[in-house]
Formats: C-alpha cells, structure tokens, sequence
C-alpha cells in the first residue's frame, strides 16, 4: 500500500486548534452559559441535595433502562421459522424496532407495518390491515405471519381478529398462513411484557389450529421444551443446546432467534433463518415439561403451558453463575430423568477452578447492575457466589414481585447486605446512585454509559442492548461456560482499570 | 428509448410482478429511468410524498422521528420531551451522531432520552397534568436548560390533550420557552412531514425572537446541517476562513439562541434543502433575507457552492474564496490521487433521507465512482427535479422502495457499494455486497467539506476495497451465488 495521506476524522480533527477556536468563536452566538454556572450546576448535580430532588421526581423519566412492548413482540416472532413479524399502527414504530435490534445484533431485521396514517385515526385500521397482509405475504413469503399492535392501533381500539378474519374472507391471505396476535400497547409494561404476550400467542394459536396433536410420536413425549425469552444473547441459545445435547435429551426450543440474529454472510440473503419449527409447537405440548430460563419475560406464556398444556414448568432467572447452573442442569435431570453427563461435571469443575484463580480481584467488590430482572437475578446470583457485593440494583421493568425476589436473594448472603433494588427507577436515578455511593464496577447495557461515565466507574457490558461494543451477544452468558465469559469481562475490566491506575512501581506484570 | 433504458424499464417491472395489482399500479410510478429529456428539464413523472403501501417493508420512518429526531434534537440547550410512551425516544436515543459541545446532562441535553414514559392511565384520563409536572421536575434537574420541546408521539394526538395550553400555562410559570409540537407518528406519509410540522413550531415559538448584538456585513446562517459526525464544524471552518460570520447553525450543535437571531443573517445558506427549506422561505418573506442551496459533499461541488457562496458578497470574500480554494486543492488532489484509482468505475446504489442521495453524487464522482441507482426516503417533487440534471443517463431513481425492491435491484444492477441506513446494512453483509450508512456516516465522519472529504474517501474506499468480502467466496462451494 501506498503512503498514507493525513486524514483526520471525528476522533481527533475537533482536537485541533483551529477548530477549538472555531467552537470559541461560535459561542459568541450561543448565548451560553457561563462556564461558573456550568461549573456549579455539574457540582449541583453530584451533590446529596440533588440526589434528593432526583429521587422526589414523580412524573418526569430520563434515561429509563427499557424499551417498550412491540419491540419483544418482533423478537418473538423471529423466533419462529419463517415468521414475518407485522407491526399494526403508524410506520414509524417498525422503523425504530428494526433499527433498534439490528444496531444489537448487527444484523437485519425484518419486519412490516400496516403503516396507518391520519385517516386510520377516524376510520380504524382494517383496509391497512388487510393490504398489509397481502401485499407482504406476496413480497416476503412467510410461512406465518405474527401481528402486533404498536399505540395508534391499540388507542383507537382496532379489533385484531375481526379485522384477520375479514382479510381472510376477502382472498388477502390464505387460510393456510398462521396468523397470531397480540395486543402490545406501548403504554403497559416493557418490551419483555411484549415478547410475552406474542410467545404466548403464537403457542396458543399454533396448539389450538392444531388438529392431529394426538400425531405426536413418542419421541415427542419423551422431549423437554426450553424457554429463553426476550434474550439479547445468541450464543445462550448455542451453549443451552450444547448443555442439551450432552444429556442426550430430546429438546424443542420454543421460541429460537438465534438464527435469524446470527445467520452466515454467505452471499445471499434469504429473510428467515432457523427458528422454531411450526409443527413443533403442538406437539411441545406433549412433552415432559417446560423449563423456561427467564420468568419475568414470560409469566403469561409460562401460565398458559402449565393450564393448557398441563405440563410440568420449572422457571428460573437467567442461569449466570455455578450454583445457577446446577440448578439448571438439575432441573433437567429431573424432568428427563437423566442423570448429570460427567462431562459437564468436569466442566464445572473447570470454571469453579477458574472462579478460584479470579476470586482475589472479585472479593470485595462493589458493584451496581442496571437491567431486566431475569437478567439482574442472575447477576446477583453471581456476584454473591464469588464475593462481590452489589450494592445499586436498577430494575426500571420491575414489579414488586421481582424486587421481594431479589431482596430475598440479597439477604441469603452476607455480601448482599448493602444492596439496594430500586425498581421503576431510570439511568438517571442510577446516576445519583453511583456518584453518591461509588462502587468499584458498574454492570449493564451500552445505556448505562453515560451514567458510568459521570461517575467515572468503569462499565462491564451485559444485557441488552449493546450498541458499542461488538458480538458480545454471541458468547453465551448462561451455564458454566457461560459463567466463565461474564467472569472473564468482570475480571479483565478489574485487571485492565489496576493497570490504568497503577502507580509506576505497581504496574505489574503478573497478577 | 435506447435498449439500455428499455432493459433498465424490463428490469423494474419484473421485479415489480411480485406485487398484487394494486400495490404493483402504486409501485410502478414511483420509477423512472433517466434519461437526456430528463436531465435536460429536469421535469420528472416520479411520484413521490405518497403514502407508503401497507405491509411492504419500508424504510420510511415517522412524524416524531422527523421531528424529535432530525429537526429538535440536536438543540443542545433545550430539554425535548419524547411525550407519550417510552420506546420512541429509547429507540432515538443517541443514535442519530448530530454532535454538540457542552456537558452531557447540565448545559447539553442532546444524547439524553427524556420522557413521560405514558402508562395506562395516561391514555385514559389524559397526560396533560403530567406534562405540567414533568416541566417542573425538568426545571428542577435541569436547572440551566433554556427551553424545552414536547415531541408528541402517536396517543397525544389522538385522545386530545391540550399540549398547546399546558405549554403556554408553564412557560409563564417556569420562565423559559415551552414548545409543542404536533408531531405525532400517524401525521403525513413520512419523517418529511414532521420536518415541517417541527419547522412551523420554531417559526410560531422561536424565529426572529431575539436580536444580535452586533450585525455585520458577512452574517450567514447554515440551515438544515445536523452536524453528523462533526459535519456543520468541518462546514462552517470553510465559511469563516473566506471571512464569513456563521451567526447560527440549525440545528446542529444549535442553540436555542441561534433559532432566535438567524433572521439578521445576511444570507441563509441551506444544506438539506427537503427538512428546513420551509423556514428559508419564511425568513425570506418575514425579513427578508435571502437563501440560496450549497453542497459540501466532495471537492467539486464544495468548491463550486464556495464559489457561488463568495459570488453572493465582495472582491474580498470572493479573493479570500479562491485563495482557500487554492490551499484546499493541494489535499484534495492528494486525496483523490490515492483513492481514485481504487475505485474507478465502481458502482453504487444510493438510498438516503431528502437529500444525500443527489447531495453526494458528485463526492463520489470525485473518486470516480458511479451512481447507477438512487432515491429518496421522504423525497418530495422539488427533490427529484433537482436530481435528474445530477445523474447520468440510464440511471434507476426510485421513490420509496421496498427493503424487496432494493436487494433485488442491487443484485441485478451487480453494485459495488451500497449506501442506505442500519435497517439495509446488514442484509447486504449478508449478500456480500460493501455497503456503508449514509445516515449515521457508520459512526465515522466528518463528510461536509474538504476535511469531511478525506474521510469519505477513506470510508468508501475501506469498505468497498477491504479483504473481508473476498471470505465470502467459500473454497468449499463451487459459487457463491449473488
């Protein structure tokens, strides 16, 4: 390669004098503030009287950790084998979930509005319904088609299934395409009530349409279902099948997108990668039982298993951490009946062995976690069984339910003693929280950045969504070799922050 | 109709067979192929501003994302309520790269997702006491923000809340400015509408409120640059060295004192013509000051709106223009020395916004590069008129297309690169084909100006030139198919 002319970009071309004058200089027309005043209200923003004022806050949420219900619903329905996910209401709403989920995962995402406009408000929503259906069954070709409502559908009050019915009647879409529903309105829970509303539709809808459900073989009795619910992580859905396949049990996973958020750059580009099977559904409702590794993602669809179904369920928060996973592996022996595979003992064996070469730069520590409350549940988990000590406890999707669980958890152990879970609270409350109160570690999404950042404690990425860092989401977190990665980003951050801070004569090579 | 166009006319209505009659009629007329009458008048047949079809995937957003997320946002001194439920401004939050200077929090509330996060109850008996509330608590937390915006999302519109007097009632109370705007997501057929919707709110609350200092004879305002990655600092760097005063810039790292004074400008100077061309007009009739269209995408252009720009003052300016010019040339040749023969005859498919797919035509001409594709989002008449002149003959320009439409068309065309937004990128990761966002610059940037050139051609030429894409090509499988 040739030389290399001079190029500056983002990064460092502001830096430069000429253009750190150009910013002074446009002050003039700024009116700004002053830079006391700007001094003072960034002190008054760190001070215990803010923190106060900020804590009082009835009505105004800056900076919230959730997103709202339609986004789970398109996670949902990507879960299944090609499966359209179509968005009821303004046009805007799947442009933002789309882009949303694809600057996660970094891949497409695809999905369809009904696009309603202005005259939708006074007419209703039908013939867009129904041109939708038509219109993106002929370009995309979906084998079922998973409809959820975004605001303007569930304000007005559309009825999803008069509206189904009619296109069916009128030719717009054939009897044979599955077309579930939800009604996911934006203004009621978050996105993982979303995700659970339409999981739990599609299974309905698939067992009930269902009509030779006595065809299931014996294999099929003899399968154990597996629930991973709103889950920001591919690589969770590789090392559950992996867990799986060492047992040597028969599994269907009811809802999988692991496909669609993890599919080959191989030249071409197809719309729907793997997925739950369709007619795996209704026989899922012959098998041994249900596991599902989240519960507060799935409440409803894990009532409509254990009802409809009349199968055993075993729920539990995201398996992070040693004890977590026993419980897992535990479960699975007991609805299968299969014992433990040595292999994964060993395996145990292997991450408690590397849990105990980390122990000294996790005992001790701090920490503040911001997240879903599956998610936040199995952190704590983790950081109890290895010392750490969380202390903010973030949940802005979480119930009272979730917050008498995690207080339980938090006073099983005597590193839980300070923690606090704050439920309903937002990035901003976490903010006062951290500069108020440091802790060593903060642990959360890409959001919780700037919070972090205030605070100037370093940030450890888990959850969703990761925006800035990249295929985090691909190594899994949950099961042992899960519990080893989430050790690893945890420790190296330790690591790497002694490093950045060490004195010259403590800049060590060995630790 | 040569036969190349009439293959090009072939092409388009295969693809456009898929569709079921009425979607295929509406399809239909939102292509055409350029052609010499076109480029020559310009008057094109497109149509465009339309509503979008149901259920077709398209890559069009919304009112509020016009609004709140083009236009509002990036006033860095003013809190912007995302009023209503929360996912809209979660999904807005920080992903658009319009930058700004200040301290994220205390005097810059920019990368800040602020909302009434509607519940239930809201919808029911209304939000409108809420959003009195939430103005206080802003004022509380806030305490330097000059203003605040209510960016309304679909409900508010639709169960009649009355932002309008809960504004007025609490700037009175708190004393700085409250600003509704009405831009739910339903209004219009796109973000274009919300661009206006969000352009007549800073015409009615903000425009020509306050006065300069000191007005000189070289006051200009830049209009309509959301200082993406930098871009309206790499632009106003040009205008200052050939001793021109950038009084405001709207909206980019703008302030809300910068909404209030553009109207002593001498002359307006506008780079995305589809969002704010509305309030060139009004300051136009309401004061007086003229406006004219500029594009800093690339050295030809840039240097040919510098010109234009100096034309419109004196010898002075004009002197200091080509002096500039002069020093500018030197890089720039050096850059297009390097890249150019990199990429030469490259072919690129362009699907943006209102305004870069013909604002950045000749930045990549610059490099040799070819457009044989291109159209807009949210592109109105008066866009595609200026767009036939710009592009060569045989070239498709679509309205609106399908995320179908265009990766049936990329391959067909056997493009090289491919500019859109992150809903596209990743399908064409997937197709091996480059592709680099032309709405975010893929979290690089600057683009504007001379500075922004070297970047862009940097950006083009790792993308369309990296190794990566020859991996697709898989030893195993005989070919890989696109």
């Amino acid at each position: 390669m040739s030389a290399k002319p001079e190029i500056a970009d983002f990064n460092d071309l502001f830096l430069s004098d000429e253009y750190k004058e150009l910013l002074e200089r446009k002050k003039a027309f700024e009116a700004p503030c002053t830079a006391a005043e700007v001094e003072e209200a960034s002190a008054y923003s760190k001070s215990e009287a803010y923190k106060e004022k900020n804590f009082a806050r009835n009505s105004l949420v800056v900076n919230p950790a959730k997103a709202c219900q339609p986004l789970g619903s398109v996670m949902a329905a990507l879960g299944f084998e090609k499966t359209l996910p179509f968005l009821h209401g303004s046009q805007g709403c799947t442009a933002y979930f789309r882009s949303h989920l694809s600057r996660h995962f970094k891949e497409p995402v695809p999905a369809v509005s009904s696009s309603m406009t202005e005259d939708g408000a006074v007419f209703g929503g039908m013939r867009n319904l129904i041109e939708g259906l038509e219109n993106s069954v002929a370009l995309y070709k979906p084998e079922m088609v998973a409809v959820s409502t975004t605001c303007m559908a569930e304000v007005i009050g559309d009825d999803l299934n008069a509206f189904i019915e009619t296109a069916r009647q009128e030719g717009a879409v054939g009897k044979d395409v599955p077309i579930p529903y939800a009604n996911t309105p934006s203004f009621v829970g978050s996105h993982i009530t979303g995700y659970d509303a339409m999981l739990k539709s599609i299974l309905s809808y698939l067992y009930e349409r269902s009509e030779d459900v006595a065809a299931s073989s014996k294999a099929d009795f003899a399968k154990l279902n597996l629930i991973l619910g709103f889950e920001p992580y591919t690589g969770n859905f590789a090392e559950l099948k992996r867990i799986l396949s060492i047992f040597g049990s028969g599994y269907t996973f009811l809802g999988d997108q692991s496909g669609n958020f993890d599919s080959p750059a191989a030249g071409e580009y197809s719309y729907y990668y793997g997925g739950t099977k369709l007619s795996d559904v209704p026989k899922a409702a012959s098998a041994l039982g249900t596991i599902s590794l989240q519960k507060y993602a799935v409440k409803k669809t894990l009532e409509y298993i254990q009802s409809g179904w009349s199968q055993q369920v075993v729920s539990m928060p995201t398996p992070i951490g040693i004890r977590a996973t026993d419980r897992l592996l535990a479960a699975i022996s007991e609805i299968t009946g299969l014992d433990v595979p040595k292999e994964l003992t060993e395996e145990r064996g292997r991450i408690v062995d590397a849990l105990t070469d980390s122990h000294n730069y996790l005992h001790g520590k701090r920490v503040a976690l911001a997240g879903d409350p599956d998610l936040l549940l199995g952190l704590i988990g983790f950081c109890l069984e290895t010392g750490m000590e969380p202390v903010h406890i973030v949940c802005t999707n979480g119930d009272k339910e979730f917050q008498q669980e995690a207080e339980g958890l938090l006073s099983s152990s005597p590193y839980g003693e300070e923690g606090q879970v704050h439920i309903g609270r937002d990035l901003w409350h976490m903010r006062s929280l951290l500069i108020s109160d440091p802790v060593d570690l903060a642990i959360g999404s890409s959001h919780l950045k700037y919070a972090a950042k205030d605070a100037n404690i370093p940030l450890v990425r888990l959850g969703f969504p990761i925006f800035d860092r990249h295929h985090m989401h691909r190594y899994p977190i949950i099961g042992y070799q899960g519990t080893l990665n989430v050790l690893s980003l945890i420790v190296n951050t330790v690591l790497q922050q002694l490093d950045d801070q060490a004195p010259e004569y403590g800049f060590d090579l060995v630790r | 109709m040569s036969t190349d166009l009439g293959s090009k006319q072939n092409l388009i209505d295969e693809m456009l067979e898929v569709y079921p009659d009425k979607a295929r009629k509406d399809r239909s007329k939102h292509y055409e192929i350029n052609d010499e009458n076109l480029i020559n008048c310009g008057k094109c047949s497109i149509k465009s501003n339309m509503k979008s079809r149901p259920g077709v995937m398209t890559v069009r957003g919304c009112a509020y994302a016009g609004s709140k997320g083009v236009v509002w946002g990036p006033i860095k001194d003013m809190v912007h309520i995302s009023h209503g439920p929360v996912g809209c401004g979660q999904y807005s939050w920080g992903t658009r790269r319009n930058y700004a200077t200040g301290t994220l929090g205390v005097d810059n509330f920019t990368a800040m997702q602020i909302t009434s996060d509607f519940q239930e109850k809201d919808i029911v008996f209304g939000g409108d006491k809420k959003l009195e509330e939430i103005c206080r608590e802003i004022k509380e937390m806030f305490p330097l923000a000059k203003g605040i915006s209510i960016q309304s999302e679909c409900p508010v519109g639709l169960i009649g809340d009355d932002i309008e007097a809960v504004a007025k009632k609490m700037t009175a109370e708190i004393g700085i400015p409250i600003i509704p705007v009405r831009c739910e997501g339903f209004r219009g057929v796109s973000q274009s509408l919300g661009h206006h919707i969000a352009n007549d709110a800073i015409r009615d609350f903000l425009m020509g409120r306050r006065e300069l200092e000191e007005c000189g004879p070289y006051d200009v305002s830049i209009i309509g640059d959301y200082n993406i990655g930098g871009d309206a600092w790499a632009s106003r760097i040009l205008l200052e060295e050939m001793g021109l005063r950038v009084i405001a810039q709207w909206s980019g790292d703008g302030s809300i004192n910068e909404l209030a004074i553009a109207h002593k400008s001498k002359l307006n100077l506008i780079h995305c013509f589809r969002s704010m061309n509305y309030m060139c007009t009004t300051m136009e009739r309401e004061y007086g000051v003229p406006w004219m269209e500029y594009n800093f995408f690339g050295p030809t252009k840039t240097i040919e709106s510098l010109r234009a720009i100096a034309d419109r003052f004196d010898d002075h300016i004009r002197d200091n223009c080509e002096k500039m010019i002069e020093k500018y040339r030197i890089q720039m040749d050096a850059i297009i020395g390097k890249y150019r023969p990199r990429l030469e005859g490259k072919k690129v498919m362009l699907l943006i916004g209102g305004l870069r797919p013909r604002h950045t035509i000749g930045a990549y001409e610059d490099l040799g590069m070819e457009i044989v594709a291109a159209g807009y989002e949210f592109g109105h008449k008066d866009d595609y008129t200026r767009t036939f002149p710009d592009l060569k003959e045989g070239t498709i320009i679509y309205d609106d297309p399908s995320a179908y439409e265009l990766e049936e068309l990329a391959q067909k065309l056997d493009i090289d690169l491919m500019g859109a937004g992150v809903k596209e990128k990743y399908v064409y990761h997937k197709m091996g084909i480059p592709f680099r966002q032309m709405h975010s610059w893929d979290y690089s940037g600057p683009y504007h100006g001379f500075d922004g050139f070297k970047v862009f051609a940097r950006d083009m030429d790792m993308t369309v030139n990296s190794p990566v894409w020859d991996l697709l090509k898989d030893p195993q499988r005989k070919a890989v198919s696109v």
